[in-house]
């Protein structure tokens, strides 16, 4: 999934080192930084710029140091924190690593066990109870939950599912700050997630506008024939 | 409340949970038919279990594949993904 990661992670220094160096060379590392991806890794080892967004440094505790680290998708931790043991002089390793938030998913109520998860299926299974099911599977549009929205008019919807980009006309309300560009997502007036596309036009546009594609459909979800392919208008 | 009241409160909720603080802002005010779909919170367990998405703390030490194919079994499914895996990390 392309979203932004959240972390706590542990790093070990090799050496004593004063905490005021400390922290201002954990603060040089946010920002826009260079990787090239380890060895042990599933894509190509080429030179790449990332974002860290924040590190906030939660303890300090020789020769320990606790993190929670905000990044674009993509960035290494392990390498991130063997480079600031590098600039400090002393080296130093990732201990422990854990992710606490992917994209809009965190550690919250949502976040259950594969232990937890079996429990569920028991009592849905066994007891015909699916409380706890329902609580464990949460409907797919929470998947992108995070991202700027666009909903649709019941009409539109059929064609999208077709292969259609969204024309204005279709839209019923929509996300400000929305910019050409941005990848969106489309939902119907139920809130059912249709498809992801990018946006063509910015915001404004789109409350100006009486033609034009809005979104371009890059990859539909709702299965077609959940709304008919041709919308007939209603006969007053 | 109609359906699109339903429905867009539906969205609201689904911003807070993304940590969404953008308005909204209506270009034609609609009704939805009830004829077709239905509000995503009213899916039942099958059509949960073929259309949606679980927050899982993975443990450590199987990788996420293994995982991945475990709640397959356990859920009895064909099909599922999962959203990124954590570098193997040694003690």
């Amino acid at each position: 999934m392309l979203s932004n990661k959240e972390y706590v992670a542990v790093m070990q220094i090799h050496k004593p080192v004063d905490e005021g160096k400390l922290r201002e060379v954990i603060n040089e590392f946010v920002g826009r930084i260079y990787q090239k991806p380890p060895v042990r890794s599933s894509v190509k080892r080429a030179l790449r710029i990332k974002e860290v967004y924040s590190i906030e440094i939660l303890e300090v505790e020789y020769p320990y140091v606790l993190m929670r680290i905000s990044c674009q998708h993509g960035t290494y931790v392990r390498k991130l924190i063997h480079d600031i043991g590098e600039v400090l002089g002393v080296g130093a390793h990732m201990r422990e690593l854990r992710r606490v938030k992917t994209g809009p998913f965190k550690e919250d109520e949502t976040l259950i066990t594969l232990h937890q998860l079996s429990e569920a299926l028991y009592m849905y299974r066994e007891l015909n109870d699916d409380t706890l099911l329902r609580k464990a599977i949460l409907p797919i549009e929470y998947a992108v939950s995070h991202l700027p929205k666009v909903a649709v008019l019941d009409g539109a919807v059929g064609a999208l599912t077709h292969g259609a980009d969204l024309a204005v006309p279709g839209i019923s309300m929509f996300h400000e700050g929305i910019r050409k560009g941005d990848t969106v997502v489309v939902f119907t007036l139920k809130g059912e997630l249709v498809a992801i596309g990018q946006a063509m036009m910015h915001s404004e546009q789109i409350i100006e506008a009486s033609r034009g594609i809005a979104v371009k459909i890059k990859r539909v979800i709702m299965s077609r024939g959940t709304y008919p392919k041709y919308w007939k208008s209603r006969q007053r | 409340m109609g359906i699109a009241d339903k429905g867009i409160e539906f969205l609201r909720k689904l911003d807070t949970f993304g940590d969404v603080k953008r308005r909204w802002i209506i270009k034609v005010e609609s009704e939805t038919d009830f004829n077709y779909g239905k509000l995503p919170y009213e899916r039942n367990v099958d059509e949960l279990l073929n259309y949606g998405i679980i927050n899982l703390d993975k443990p450590p030490g199987p990788t996420s594949h293994e995982v991945v194919a475990w709640a397959k079994k356990l859920l009895n499914i064909e099909k599922a993904g999962h959203g990124g895996t954590l570098v193997p990390v040694h003690f």
